[in-house]
């Protein structure tokens, strides 16, 4: 942890050196997400609700989904960049270092240029969370808390994945996107608009929707079991098998070294 | 005109050296439009009086915009033209004898269309074999179709002018990330969400504008969505714009050029 | 104590193809070939020695270093390093080894040096006191000094390659791998570098195994050499004994006035233009003062200078030899 900090502190100086850059940087991705936004409330000025969710519900559900997608992206930025890692040999770098592999990419490469993101979100929550007619409590507080952590480890799973794949091939890796950047825009809208199969997948198979889904129907009281808070934690356990995958990916590459 | 057609080539064969990205970019984009066309039926569901388009229209443009979207998306196509000035290299290629402006328009537009070929039938074909009200269906009539042949030369054409201009625009902020000409382009001509679904007085004025001339007018054309004289005046929009950012753009090219030569590159 | 013993690799390559019919045609078959990268590679390397490790590109150097660093798993053959196998025990090998890439920073661009020395010293875990000796030593030794209050970026290539070197030899490692370390430097920096390694070596018993292109560094810094051509080691040996191995043959380079001297048996000419003649000689038939004495005697000589084989062109002539 120690360590950790040193690295943070590193990248941090390292980014300060181009404040300019940096400053635009966080001002492009905060216009982006801005975009994202325009487009819901757009949708919102047309339409009043969609399956049941007014506008300022449906913001709480975005704020969330951009809050923890941006966590991931600043703080797993080595695994977004993982290609560019292997390319230049940084990685074998890595491999020469008695320290964890996972550690080390995730430490020598954060981006808080990417911050823009949580910025725009958290802009949204100012906004959405006295108006979505949720009632602050406790337990409220706190799921919307595992929402966002759980949220960017599920995520961080993804970039685990999406690494893993750039030690067999450096092109094709785009599908990911779909899953990546696709949860991060699609998770706009809660994921039970896009119909049951859809959410049958993004329970079971990229469990987006344990942590975005299931526990904003306790947030907003559709329901009221408990059960539903515990959703995020669990969808935890996707780290698994993108670890495991992660592992054979790792072994693959000390064979071919390619 | 042969050189060009060289560089043109040149390009669109490196383009084609990507068939893994290619097919990855395949089913990213037909589970992009799948996922799409998804939301706005929630939408569609919750109140279809309020839909600004009809809902086969919308599936059209959807379809369309996924095909074409390496043709069209205003970001990630000035890699090399932005790299050059921020390197230096410009310098070197002011020693050969091409007009800068036309190469780099000619590259943008290479690199446009490699992409775009390689993607676009396979997106489309499945589009059309798809179950209602998932499938894309054909254009009303054979004047929507001419027209839409037309417009989509003509909104590449736009949207290549545009992003040499962002590229041009490196010379003056030296930094690899314009990003906020590329997102506004990208929300105005309708990537996020179509020009239809935008509250009418937003609509009216932004329809006026170069981000109009865009993928705007291909996609709503082929549907029926701008019809009949409408679709006349659309291409007709979309030569004055891009003739506007065409003259826009050599003129701050030449402006720049003769910057870069005083400073000695 | 290093020991290489049979190690095998192939990898397999997708092969690339001009042309547009042809890049049409890859788009739906890539025809993949299997290259040998490594065959039957054995070795030993005993502790404090300095191994050069040569051979033309692509001949397997780097794989091999890959798999002495842990990098990279041979498909079979054992490799030993101080009793560890280096791609099973990762992290303890490591810690005993230092790696230096020589195309490859190691450094954070864009802050001053000392930043990642202190980096790295957390990394490795080196205790306080002994990273304080070892900084100063190495500051002393590579003329660091100002430098390690320079962020990376703006070095020059000679003064980041000290620093990479620094860095690599903060842990105190057993052993030192150089991946062409004088790859793109100046001649003064090429030297500084040089030196630095002999004396390291000297004092610290630090194995030193140091792939090149440059002869001069081999020349400079290794008694032993190892050469590889197309995955196999050809060669291991001294370079004395190689250069004498070689050939033993003497350039003799005569300048004259007037006539050209005559030849007689044991010289070969090489060259005879503009009152330059470049001469052969097998000191074997034909001693350096008898050829010099027969030569001038028949013309006017004005300047000789007699010189053995360079590394460079024993090298040259082994690559031949082998024909890799």
């Amino acid at each position: 942890m120690k360590l950790y900090l040193k690295f943070f502190a590193i990248n941090l100086k390292s980014q300060m050196q181009y404040k300019a850059t940096f400053l635009l940087n966080i001002f492009a991705r905060v216009v982006m997400s801005f975009a994202t936004v325009a487009g819901v409330w757009f949708m919102f000025m047309r339409f009043n609700e969609v399956e049941g969710f007014t506008l300022n519900q449906v913001l709480l559900c975005t704020a969330i989904i951009m809050m923890s997608f941006s966590l991931t992206e600043v703080f797993a930025r080595g695994f977004d960049v993982f290609p560019r890692l292997l390319g230049n040999g940084q990685f074998d770098r890595f491999l020469v270092r008695p320290r964890n592999i996972i550690f080390q990419v995730l430490a020598s490469q954060m981006e808080f240029a990417r911050l823009g993101i949580f910025i725009q979100a958290a802009f949204v929550f100012i906004y959405a969370i006295p108006r979505s007619g949720v009632v602050w409590t406790r337990d409220k507080i706190l799921t919307l808390f595992l929402m966002i952590i759980c949220g960017s480890l599920v995520f961080f799973g993804l970039y685990l994945v999406y690494a893993s794949f750039a030690f067999f091939t450096v092109e094709g890796l785009e599908f990911m996107n779909i899953l990546i950047y696709g949860g991060r825009e699609f998770g706009r809208y809660p994921f039970s608009i896009y119909g049951k199969g859809i959410l049958k997948f993004l329970t079971y198979i990229v469990p987006l929707a344990l942590f975005q889904y299931y526990p904003l129907l306790y947030l907003l009281d559709i329901k009221q079991n408990a059960f539903y808070m515990l959703l995020p934690p669990l969808s935890m356990l996707f780290l698994l098998p993108s670890y495991a995958f992660f592992r054979i990916g790792l072994r693959r590459y000390k064979s071919t070294g390619s | 005109m042969k050189k060009y057609a060289a560089l043109f080539k040149i390009r669109f064969i490196n383009g084609l050296q990507y068939r893994a990205a290619a097919a990855a970019g395949l089913s990213t984009q037909f589970a992009w439009g799948f996922m799409e066309i998804l939301a706005f039926s929630a939408f569609y569901r919750a109140n279809p009086a309020a839909f600004p388009m009809e809902f086969s229209h919308l599936v059209s443009y959807i379809w369309i915009q996924q095909a074409f979207l390496a043709l069209f998306a205003p970001w990630g196509s000035g890699g090399d033209a932005v790299e050059a000035i921020v390197s230096g290299n410009i310098a070197y290629d002011l020693t050969r004898p091409l007009d800068i402006y036309n190469r780099w328009f000619i590259e943008t537009a290479a690199n446009r269309v490699a992409r775009a070929a390689l993607r676009c039938t396979p997106v489309l074909f499945v589009a059309f074999i798809l179950p209602p009200p998932l499938k894309m269906t054909l254009p009303p009539s054979l004047f929507q179709l001419s027209m839409f042949v037309l417009a989509v030369p003509l909104g590449l054409c736009v949207v290549t002018a545009y992003s040499v201009i962002d590229s041009i625009s490196t010379f003056y902020t030296m930094s690899r990330y314009n990003a906020i000409f590329v997102i506004m382009a990208d929300f105005f001509a309708g990537g996020y969400i179509p020009l239809p679904f935008f509250p009418e007085p937003v609509r009216k004025v932004v329809e006026l504008t170069p981000f109009g001339a865009m993928q705007n007018m291909p996609l709503r054309i082929y549907s029926g969505d701008i019809a009949g004289p409408d679709a006349v005046k659309g291409v007709v929009l979309q030569i004055f714009w891009f003739a506007a950012l065409l003259l826009a753009g050599k003129m701050l090219m030449r402006k720049s050029l003769k910057r870069v030569v005083s400073q000695g590159g | 104590m290093i020991t290489l013993s049979n190690i095998n690799k192939t990898f397999k390559v997708a092969k690339r193809q001009a042309g547009f019919g042809r890049a049409v045609k890859a788009l739906f078959s890539r025809e993949h070939e299997l290259v040998r990268a490594l065959t039957d590679v054995s070795f030993r390397i005993g502790d404090g020695e300095m191994v050069g490790y040569i051979g033309p590109n692509g001949a397997g150097k780097s794989t091999t270093i890959k798999i002495m660093c842990g990098i990279l798993t041979p498909e079979s053959g054992a490799c030993e390093i101080d009793g560890r196998t280096p791609w099973k025990e990762r992290v303890a090998h490591v810690r005993e080894i230092g790696v230096v890439f020589g195309q490859r920073s190691q450094l954070w661009w864009d802050v001053p040096v000392v930043d990642s020395f202190e980096l790295i010293r957390d990394i490795y875990k080196v205790d306080e006191k002994l990273y304080k000796r070892n900084l100063d030593e190495l500051a002393a030794l590579l003329d660091l000094g100002e430098l390690m209050k320079t962020p990376a970026r703006s070095l020059s290539l000679g003064q980041r390659m000290r620093c990479e070197i620094a860095a690599s030899l903060l842990h105190s490692p057993k052993t030192l791998f150089l991946d062409e370390p004088t790859i793109g430097l100046d001649a003064v920096s090429k030297i500084a570098v040089r030196q630095f390694i002999k004396k390291l070596n000297a004092e610290h018993g630090t194995t030193v195994i140091l792939t090149t292109h440059d002869m001069q560094d081999i020349e400079a810094l290794t008694e032993r050499i190892l050469l590889i051509g197309k995955g196999r080691i050809l060669l291991d040996g001294s370079l004395e004994e190689l250069k004498k191995r070689s050939s033993e043959r003497k350039t003799l380079v005569v300048e004259y006035k007037g006539a050209a001297p005559e030849i007689c048996f044991g010289m070969a000419v090489r060259e005879d233009k503009d009152g330059r003649l470049v001469i052969s000689l097998d000191p074997s038939i034909l001693s350096v003062s008898d050829a010099i004495t027969s030569l001038a005697a028949g013309a006017e000589i004005t300047d000789v200078s007699v010189s053995g084989v360079t590394a460079e062109e024993m090298v040259a002539s082994l690559y031949k030899e082998y024909r890799i």
